[in-house]
């Protein structure tokens, strides 16, 4: 039993990465419409970044600052300068473009920073609690809870972030009554980046910082999202921490599952609550009149 | 009077495809004035042309400022409110948010909330669904919650594409009823375009029939309910 | 939901247009007679590409013309390259006869997991296919099939010499074969895409709910086609196991699925005829970026395809398209 709590806990405390991860995808996905590939490169980029400037001596908040207003301005200028030239084009092309987003991030990543393995500090205190969780792990859990917060209220409460989702959910309309559309494409872009940031910086003392830390995470990320709904902030976290446990759970107690097919049997766990839930756990489903 | 909106040359098109070829009108401040045609005849693209929302050329002048420049989202802020095709409503949000939205370029918090109420009172079914997504509204009420949002801008001139389409003949009236009283009592001009033309012709002082780009027809919406010739052969009835 | 699949080539390249003799004609020629005139490895690279194309093909048949969106497909390659290179390596089957029940092995797989999809929409539907795309490689990994698959090692392949009467080498003849099976494949996707069937399916991808209405049996053409459109693939996957004469889990991960989402996109989704520029694309330019700089070639990739969609957002088809109408209006 005590075995169970313990690999619960860990779990959640995976959990909390793909929480963390999740929240950037739901934003983006609020932002935009669709999902952007690329996020997680871009948070790994980002806390190479914030790595860099704690190696020349800038103290951790302020470098952990410095790298969100970074990351939010290289959001928008992606937006700015490489999806708005082609944003009549289909779906699928922009599908493509996140994807060579994706390959230039990690490239330039391991181009600039090399592959050997990096350290990244915690603002948390070292030490678990209790034993069961690492101190770290549940900072990042409350963190994520914050975030999560000021997402939730930007988008219910403030005019900026219902403009954004509009803008989002129907451009046309939303130039009709007096929102610059492009704009709030940029401005979600930025946050996306910003949260994206937050989240790699979280991660990256747990995981350890090198150029393909967020490829395995990022999947999990999207699952996580997809699971809780993606209309939902607070369903991609809950969806984060129910991967989390998931997949630690099915790794330790189904014996014909080793580590190798963790990621298998958590995408499959995850397919069957779609084939029941195809809104996702908290998903709002659309309905559609003809 | 003065003009509120006086239109010059209009040219718009989609690619390489030219929809309207030089359109000359004008709109007389706190007038209803009808654009009517068949299918195809451009009478959406003249709005959209008008919204900033299609490649345009000539002069589109609004109370003397020239638009012709300006993008959709500077061209709301001027005081236009277009209500469109297929009404546009934000489907996943709740009504009362889609009211809000429309008032998206104003501030005081305490006349948009009158605003909203007033809306209300034009529309009590919309009070009612105020919670629930628009995209479970019926076509009427959807269309109801379309002009309320427009309205929330407290817009000189309201642009309205067939908002008669896919509703009810009972409910049509009920809308033509409020637009025409919003008209009186808020001085909100308008500018109507519409397939079905006998309610226009009802509502509208003024009347421009459009074919394929081009304005064959003005005059006042009497004479031209008078014309029999005009009404045998370009509105069918 | 906006993973919806939009195309701007389909329907005036493809649907009620006849096929155009001259140029077919000419690239059936050209095509028969390559590779008598470049060296073996241009051929064996040549193949290469005919096989993409097929693959490319099956993907578009699902996500451009019936607005499935997948990320899964290498799934079905491999399960096609596998079946071939197990039959002829467990029970010495003739390698002719491995290709087309790669093929049907497939079919079956796809229109098994076409059937649960059935509720899933978009991204949902991406993340579907994701999981199986991942999960495919590794269970041939997995030790307990290790027997069959060959494990982490997977399985080498051997070709029958080319028939004694026929005075070319290996490279041409298998050239040759697969590009009689593509032009074979491209006719029946180009009479499926031209029928009623072909209609019901874009049917389903422009307006599902328009579709049902007017009696297209949504469900079943979906499942169908995405049973075709594995088929396709699966015998891409067979082909490639023979001509290489190698498998192993490593040829088939994740990626590829992408490679060959880039190809349609590239290619240009709703065409038939850009899945052979997808092909090559796929082929030639990560082979390129890799020769611009070895440690950014990943970079160098990602900007060539930023640049592509810039300039033909809609792919190469698409682009051909667009100049066509401009011609069209000069003359």
């Amino acid at each position: 039993m005590d075995h169970l709590l313990q690999q619960i806990l860990t779990g959640l405390a995976n959990g909390a990465i793909y929480a963390c991860l999740a929240l950037a995808v739901v934003m983006i996905y609020q932002a935009i419409d669709h999902f952007n590939f690329a996020q997680g490169e871009m948070a790994m980029f980002s806390t190479y970044i914030c790595w860099s400037m704690i190696a020349v001596g800038i103290p951790y908040w302020i470098a952990f600052l410095l790298t969100i207003v970074v990351s939010f301005t290289a959001g928008i200028a992606i937006e700015r300068i490489i999806f708005k030239p082609i944003h009549n084009a289909p779906v699928l092309s922009h599908i493509v473009v996140f994807i060579g987003l994706l390959a230039i991030f990690n490239s330039l990543a391991g181009a600039i920073w090399d592959h050997t393995i990096k350290t990244f500090p915690s603002p948390f205190p070292e030490g678990s609690f209790g034993g069961l969780i690492g101190l770290h792990e549940v900072g990042m859990f409350f963190v994520t809870l914050l975030l999560l917060g000021a997402i939730f209220c930007f988008f219910k409460y403030t005019r900026v972030g219902m403009a954004m989702q509009a803008a989002a959910a129907n451009p046309d309309s939303a130039e009709l009554v007096g929102i610059r559309v492009g704009w709030m494409l940029a401005l979600g872009w930025g946050l996306a980046a910003a949260i994206g940031a937050v989240a790699g910086m979280m991660i990256a003392p747990v995981v350890f910082l090198d150029p393909n830390m967020m490829l395995g995470i990022l999947l999990y990320g999207f699952a996580a999202a997809i699971v809780g709904g993606i209309t939902s902030p607070g369903g991609a976290v809950a969806g984060g921490f129910l991967v989390g446990i998931i997949e630690n759970l099915a790794g330790t107690y189904i014996p014909a599952i080793g580590s190798e097919l963790k990621l298998t049997v958590a995408l499959v766990l995850i397919v069957t609550v779609l084939l029941f839930k195809p809104n996702g756990l908290f998903g709002k489903s659309i309905v559609t009149r003809v | 009077m003065s003009n509120i909106l006086d239109v010059i040359g209009l040219e718009a098109s989609y690619g390489p495809t030219n929809v309207l070829h030089g359109l000359d009108f004008s709109l007389e401040e706190g007038g209803v004035t009808t654009i009517l045609g068949a299918n195809g005849a451009g009478k959406t693209t003249t709005l959209r042309a008008i919204s900033g929302m299609v490649t345009r050329s000539g002069e589109i002048k609004l109370d003397g400022k020239e638009l012709n420049s300006l993008r959709p989202a500077e061209i709301t802020r001027e005081g236009i409110a277009h209500v469109p095709e297929g009404r546009g409503t934000f489907v996943r949000m709740s009504t009362e948010d889609n009211l809000q939205l429309g008032a998206y370029t104003r501030s005081g918090k305490a006349e948009i909330a009158e605003d909203i109420e007033r809306v209300y009172s034009y529309f009590p079914i919309l009070k009612q669904r105020r919670n629930q997504q628009a995209g479970t509204l019926s076509g009427g009420e959807a269309q109801m919650l379309a002009v309320g949002r427009a309205l929330m801008l407290r817009p000189r001139l309201l642009l309205l594409d067939e908002p008669s389409f896919g509703l009810a003949p009972l409910i049509v009236q009920e809308l033509f009823e409020i637009l025409k009283k919003i008209n009186v009592e808020d001085g909100v001009s308008m500018l109507l375009v519409e397939q079905n033309a006998a309610l226009a012709l009802e509502l509208a002082d003024h009347a421009y029939l459009l074919e394929t780009g081009n304005i064959v027809i003005s005059g006042t919406a009497d004479s031209i309910l008078e014309n029999e010739t005009v009404r045998r052969s370009y509105l069918g009835y | 939901m906006t993973t919806e699949v939009e195309t701007n080539t389909d329907s005036r390249l493809t649907v009620g247009s006849k096929i155009n003799i001259k140029w077919v004609g000419a690239f059936i020629i050209l095509g028969a007679l390559l590779p008598f005139f470049v060296e073996g490895y241009t051929s064996f690279q040549a193949t290469l590409v005919m096989i993409y194309a097929i693959a490319i093909l099956g993907l578009n048949l699902l996500t451009g013309f019936n607005g499935q969106f997948s990320l899964g497909h290498s799934a079905f390659y491999a399960i096609g390259a596998y079946t071939a290179a197990v039959l002829v390596y467990h029970l010495d089957w003739p390698v002719y006869v491995t290709i087309p029940i790669g093929g049907v092995v497939c079919f079956v797989a796809g229109f098994l997991f076409g059937l649960p999809a059935l509720r899933l929409e978009g991204l949902y539907l991406a993340l579907a296919t994701f999981a199986l795309a991942v999960a495919v490689p590794q269970i041939l990994k997995s030790s307990h099939l290790e027997e069959l698959t060959g494990g982490v090692q997977g399985l080498d392949v051997f070709r029958p010499d080319v028939p004694a009467v026929l005075p070319i080498d290996m490279d041409q003849w298998w050239y040759l074969i697969t590009f009689g099976i593509m032009l074979l494949m491209f006719w029946v996707a180009w009479n499926l895409i031209n029928s009623r069937s072909g209609r019901a399916m874009m049917a389903i991808r422009d307006n599902p709910i328009a579709a049902a209405s007017m009696g297209i049996n949504t469900s079943l053409y979906k499942s169908l086609t995405f049973g075709v459109s594995a088929f396709y693939t699966g015998i891409a996957g067979a082909l490639s196991a023979i001509v290489i004469e190698f498998v192993a889990p490593d040829s088939f991960t994740f990626q590829l699925s992408i490679l060959l989402f880039i190809g349609l996109v590239v290619g240009g989704t709703g065409s038939i005829w850009g899945a052979i520029f997808g092909g090559l694309f796929i082929l030639m330019v990560p082979n390129i970026a890799e020769e611009v700089s070895t440690g950014l070639s990943y970079a160098v990739f990602g900007v060539i395809l930023i640049l592509v969609i810039y300039v033909m957002p809609s792919g190469i088809a698409g682009f051909v398209n667009i100049l066509r109408v401009r011609l069209r209006k000069i003359f």
